[in-house]
C-alpha cells in the first residue's frame, strides 16, 4: 500500500510539550515491590501532582504551541487530545483545552483513543483536516497521566506527558510532511475495560507480535513507499514503552544510537502514552537544524503504527525559543517517594 | 453540583477575563459591572496576561469540603501585573520556597472535583516562574 | 429618631452544646433576656444567625423562635450578615424601636456550629468570603485571616509572638466569665507552642467554634417602664460595609468599613476614640483585633500591635479590650457574637462585672465585622 499525502502541502506551524514536575526512581518502587533483580527498565518517571490530569497537561502544551505558531487560537478548526487517560469517559478532554485555549466555537473537538498511538492518529487527522483545505489550523495532542497496577512490570514506566502539535500550511510551516503512513490490525496485547481501573497486558505478547510487528511494518510502509534508506534521516523517534525496545527496533531497522539519542526520553520521564513519540519529537525539534529530515514511528496497543517524515524548515529557529524547551521540563524535577506516590496517583483507598 | 454555575465562570476561570472601564481605563479581574472608581456602566471584557508577583500566601492545613484531599496546599493573594489582585492556590512550588514579591504566572489546573462522580472544576492557579526557554 | 436603651440582657454559656438545639439555645436566651428586663410580651424579634440553613436545614428562623419563645404572632424575621449577623440583629432591632414603629424589641442571637463535621462547617464558615472567586480556591475563612497577618507582618516588620497579648489578654478574661467558653488562663508558651491552622496564624489566634444565644431587650428611652436604673442607652448606631472579598480592596490592610462605621458611631454619640472605656473588638482573630484598633482611631496604621502592647488592654488599662474573653475566649458562635458583645458591654456600664470591672466606665464600644469586615456595625453605649 502506498504511503499517504494531503491534497495540498501541510507541516507542523507550532509545537509545544509538558512534563510535570514530580519523579519518582523506578529503584524506589524496587523498593517496595521488590522487582530489581533483572535490572530496571528505566531510571525514573515523571508523575503528575494532585491539580494535575490529561487536560490540565494538554492545555500548557497547547499554549506552547500557540505560543511557537503565533496564530490566534480562533483560527484553530480543530482540537484533538489522544489519550488513554482523559478525565471523563464520556465529555471530551478536548472541549475543555479548546476553551481553555479561547478556541472554542467554530470546531471539532472529540477526543481520540488509541493506547499510545492516540496523538499521532489525532496527527494524521490533522494533516488530513489541513490538507483537504477543509480547515488553515488544526491542533494534535498527545498525553497521558496512565495509570500502572501496583507491582506490575508497568508499574516502573507508566509515566506522564506528552506535546501538541499544530498543523498549518507548509508554507507557514517549521517541518513540512512529506508523507505519512499508518498500520493496524486487531492484536490485544494490551487493553483496560471500560470501568477497570488499570490495563491488562500480554507480558512477552506485548513484544514482538505486538510493537515490533507494527514499528517495522509502519516504519518500512513509509521508508518503503517514500523510497528511503535510514542514513536519510538526521533523527528517528520511535515509540518508547521503556529504553530497550526503541534501541532494538531502531538497531533491526539501520538506525543508529546517536539518530534516536535525542528523541529518547523515557529514561528520565517514563512512557508518557500517548505522548511518548509526539514529545520524543518536540525534544529534536529543539535542536534539529534547517533541512533535517526527521522520521516519528509511534505504536499504540490494540494495535498499530503510525509513521511520519517531516523536513525541518529555517523557521525552526525564530519559533522554538518562543516557548518552554523540552529538556527544560524533563529537567524540572522534584523527587518523591512511594508514599506521596501512591497518594498522588490516587492509589489510597480513600472512601 | 453547580454545573451551570461553574460553566459561567469559565471565561474567568481558564483566561482571566476581568473587565476594563471604557470611562476612565480601570482594569478589573474579576468583571464588575459598575466601575468603583468612576461609577460608569460601560464596561467591556479585559484578558489579563496572567502574571505578577506574590503580596501574600498561607497553608491551609484545615480545609473546606472538597478540598480536604489536597492538603496542604498553599493560597496566596497575587499582584497582576495589569494591577488587581487575585486570589487563588500557588502550585508546583513548596510552602518553604514561597516568598512575598516572587514572580508567578498563570496556570490551568484543576480546582476541585464533586466527588469520584462529579463534574471537575478547571482553573486559574499561579507557579513561580521559570526562565528556561 | 427616638433614643433607644437596653432594658435587658440574656446569654447561654458558649460551649458545645451537644444537648440542646438551635431552637432551645434560642429561647433560653430570650426568656433570661425578658426576665431581666421584667417583661413579659414583646412587639417584634430580629435574630441574628448565619448557618441555620446551611448546618442545620432550618431558615424562616424568625418565625420559629418568635413561636418557641411564646411570642407566636409578632414581627420576627431573621438577619443574616455572616460572623455579624448578631450586630446586624442588633441595627434592626434599634432602628425599630427608634423609628417609633415598636416599643418593646427582642434582639436575639443565636448559632450552633457543631451540629457538623469538619469539612462541612469550614466550607460554611468560608461562605462569608466570595464564593466564585475566594471559596473555590479552597480558601478556608482562617486563610483569608493569614493572608492578611502575613502582609502585615512582612509591611510592618512583626512576628506572630508579636500578636499574643491579644490572645493572652483575652483568655485571662475568660477566666473570670462562667458564660466563656474557655475559663482557664494562657501563657506566652502556650502561644508559642500553638498547632498551626494556615500559617502564621495558630490556634492560639482564632476563636473557637461553638455554641450559644444571646438577647437583648430594647425599649425607647423615653418610655422605659419600671427597669429604668438597670436600663443602658444605645449612644450610637453606624453600619457601614466594604467589598466582600479581600483582593478587590485598594488596600487590604486597611479595614475601611470599620473607620466609616466607627466614625458614624463617634460622630453619633458625640464622642472621640479616647472617651472609648472599653471596646470589645471582633477578635476572631488576632490580626483582626490590630487591623481593627487602627480603622477605629485607636492607633495609626501599622501601629495596633504597638498599641496593645504600649497599652495595658486588661479591664485595668488605658483600652479595655474583650473584657469578658471576647470572640477568642469567651466564644464566637458566629451570628450570635455581636449580641453577645452588646451583652458584655451592658453588663460593664451597670457595674456588674465582677472580676473583669472596668472601673468607672461610661461608654462602651462594640463592633460587630461580617466576613473580614466586608460589613461592620458598631454600637456605642452609655450608662
Amino acid at each position: 500500500m502506498s504511503v499517504m499525502k494531503p491534497k495540498r502541502p501541510v507541516g507542523i506551524i507550532g509545537y509545544g510539550a509538558y512534563v510535570p514536575r514530580f519523579r519518582i526512581r523506578a529503584e524506589e518502587i524496587a523498593r517496595v515491590w521488590g522487582g530489581a533483580e533483572d535490572g530496571l527498565p528505566i531510571e525514573e518517571k515523571a508523575v503528575p501532582g494532585l491539580d494535575e490530569d490529561t487536560v490540565t497537561m494538554s492545555i500548557e502544551a497547547a499554549r506552547n504551541a500557540l505560543a511557537r505558531a503565533g496564530i490566534d487560537a480562533k483560527q484553530l478548526r480543530a482540537v484533538w487530545v489522544g489519550s488513554e487517560s482523559h478525565p471523563y469517559a464520556v465529555k471530551p478532554s478536548s472541549t475543555i483545552v479548546a476553551e481553555a485555549i479561547g478556541a472554542a466555537g467554530s470546531i471539532l473537538a472529540g477526543d481520540w483513543e488509541f493506547a499510545c498511538k492516540a496523538g499521532t492518529e489525532a496527527l494524521q487527522a490533522a494533516i488530513a483536516l489541513v490538507g483537504s483545505e477543509m480547515a488553515e489550523y488544526a491542533m494534535a495532542i498527545g498525553m497521558d497521566t496512565a495509570q500502572g497496577r501496583p507491582g506490575d512490570a508497568l508499574e516502573y514506566t507508566a509515566g506522564a506527558g506528552g506535546a501538541a502539535y499544530i498543523v498549518g500550511p507548509a508554507e507557514n510551516s517549521l517541518a513540512i510532511l512529506e508523507a505519512s503512513y499508518s498500520y493496524v490490525t486487531d492484536t490485544p496485547d494490551f487493553f483496560r475495560k471500560q470501568h477497570m481501573h488499570y490495563p491488562e497486558h500480554g507480558n512477552r505478547f506485548t513484544g514482538e507480535p505486538a510493537y515490533f510487528d507494527h514499528v517495522l511494518h509502519g516504519a518500512r510502509g513509509l521508508l518503503d513507499g517514500m523510497g528511503l534508506q535510514p542514513s536519510d534521516f538526521a533523527y528517528a523517534i520511535f515509540h518508547q514503552p521503556n529504553v530497550k525496545f526503541p534501541q532494538t527496533v531502531a538497531k533491526k531497522l539501520g538506525f543508529t544510537k546517536e539518530q534516536i539519542a535525542v528523541g529518547m526520553l523515557t529514561n528520565k520521564i517514563g512512557n508518557t502514552y500517548s505522548g511518548a513519540a509526539m514529545i520524543g519529537t518536540t525534544a529534536v525539534l529543539d535542536i534539529a537544524k534547517p533541512g533535517d529530515r526527521i522520521l516519528i514511528c509511534s505504536f499504540g496497543s490494540g494495535a498499530g503504527s503510525d509513521a511520519f517524515s517531516f523536513i525541518v524548515t529555517e523557521k525552526i529557529l525564530e519559533r522554538r525559543n518562543k516557548a518552554t524547551k523540552t529538556m527544560g521540563y524533563v529537567q524540572r524535577r522534584e523527587e518523591i517517594d512511594y508514599a506521596l506516590y501512591a497518594r498522588y496517583r490516587g492509589k489510597l483507598v480513600m472512601n | 453540583m453547580n454545573l451551570a454555575l461553574n460553566w459561567r465562570l469559565r471565561d474567568q476561570r481558564y483566561r482571566l477575563e476581568g473587565t476594563v472601564c471604557n470611562h476612565c481605563g480601570a482594569k478589573y479581574f474579576p468583571p464588575r459591572q459598575v466601575c468603583t472608581d468612576c461609577k460608569s456602566t460601560e464596561l467591556t471584557p479585559h484578558e489579563f496576561d496572567g502574571h505578577g508577583e506574590i503580596y501574600s500566601f498561607t497553608t491551609v492545613r484545615q480545609a473546606p469540603l472538597g478540598h480536604e484531599g489536597n492538603i496542604p496546599y498553599i493560597v496566596g493573594i497575587i499582584k497582576l501585573d495589569e494591577g488587581p489582585l487575585v486570589e487563588a492556590q500557588l502550585t508546583d512550588v513548596n510552602p518553604d520556597d514561597v516568598k512575598i514579591g516572587q514572580r508567578v504566572e498563570m496556570v490551568t489546573r484543576k480546582l476541585r472535583e464533586y466527588g469520584e462522580e462529579g463534574m471537575v472544576v478547571y482553573g486559574y492557579k499561579f507557579r513561580p516562574v521559570t526562565d528556561e526557554r | 429618631m427616638r433614643d433607644v436603651s437596653v432594658v435587658g440582657i440574656g446569654q447561654t454559656k458558649v460551649k458545645e452544646h451537644w444537648d440542646k438545639s438551635l431552637r432551645e439555645l434560642a429561647v433560653e436566651a430570650i426568656l433570661n433576656a425578658m426576665k431581666d428586663g421584667r417583661v413579659d410580651h414583646a412587639d417584634a424579634l430580629y435574630i441574628g444567625n448565619m448557618l441555620s440553613g446551611e448546618l442545620t436545614a432550618q431558615e424562616n428562623l424568625g418565625a420559629l423562635i418568635a413561636d418557641e419563645a411564646g411570642l407566636r404572632g409578632i414581627e420576627a424575621m431573621k438577619v443574616e450578615s455572616a460572623c455579624g449577623s448578631g450586630g446586624s440583629a442588633i441595627r434592626a432591632g434599634y432602628l425599630a424601636v427608634a423609628s417609633g414603629a415598636y416599643d418593646v424589641v427582642i434582639v436575639a442571637g443565636a448559632e450552633k456550629l457543631t451540629e457538623s463535621s469538619n469539612c462541612y462547617t469550614t466550607a460554611s464558615l468560608a461562605m462569608a468570603a466570595d464564593a466564585d472567586y475566594e471559596g473555590i480556591h479552597g480558601i478556608s475563612f482562617v486563610a483569608l485571616n493569614a493572608l492578611l497577618m502575613r502582609r502585615y507582618m512582612h509591611e510592618f516588620d512583626l512576628v506572630p509572638e508579636d500578636f499574643a497579648m491579644f490572645s493572652i489578654n483575652a483568655h485571662a478574661n475568660a477566666a473570670n466569665n462562667p458564660y466563656a467558653m474557655f475559663q482557664s488562663p494562657i501563657t506566652l508558651d502556650h502561644y508559642k507552642r500553638a498547632r498551626p491552622v494556615a500559617e502564621p496564624i495558630s490556634v492560639m489566634d482564632s476563636a473557637p467554634v461553638g455554641d450559644g444565644a444571646a438577647a437583648l431587650i430594647l425599649m425607647p428611652t423615653e418610655r422605659l417602664n419600671g427597669n429604668r436604673d438597670r436600663a443602658i442607652k444605645i449612644a450610637a448606631s453606624a453600619v457601614a460595609t466594604d467589598s466582600l472579598s479581600l483582593h478587590a480592596r485598594r488596600d487590604p490592610l486597611w479595614l475601611t468599613a470599620v473607620e466609616l462605621s466607627a466614625k458614624k458611631a463617634y460622630a453619633q454619640a458625640g464622642v472621640t476614640p479616647r472617651d472609648i472605656d472599653l471596646f470589645e473588638v471582633h477578635d476572631a482573630f488576632s490580626i483582626m483585633s490590630a487591623m481593627s484598633l487602627e480603622a477605629a482611631g485607636f492607633a495609626g496604621r501599622g501601629r495596633g500591635v504597638y498599641f496593645a502592647r504600649d497599652n495595658d488592654i486588661s479591664p485595668k488599662g488605658k483600652l479595655p479590650l474583650s473584657t469578658m474573653g471576647g470572640l477568642k475566649a469567651r466564644g464566637h458562635p458566629v451570628g450570635a457574637t455581636g449580641v453577645y458583645q452588646a451583652v458584655e458591654a451592658v453588663t460593664q456600664l451597670r457595674g456588674e462585672a465582677g472580676k473583669n470591672q472596668v472601673m468607672d466606665a461610661r461608654v462602651a464600644m462594640t463592633q460587630s465585622l461580617g466576613g473580614v469586615a466586608a460589613n461592620a456595625v458598631t454600637h456605642i453605649f452609655t450608662n
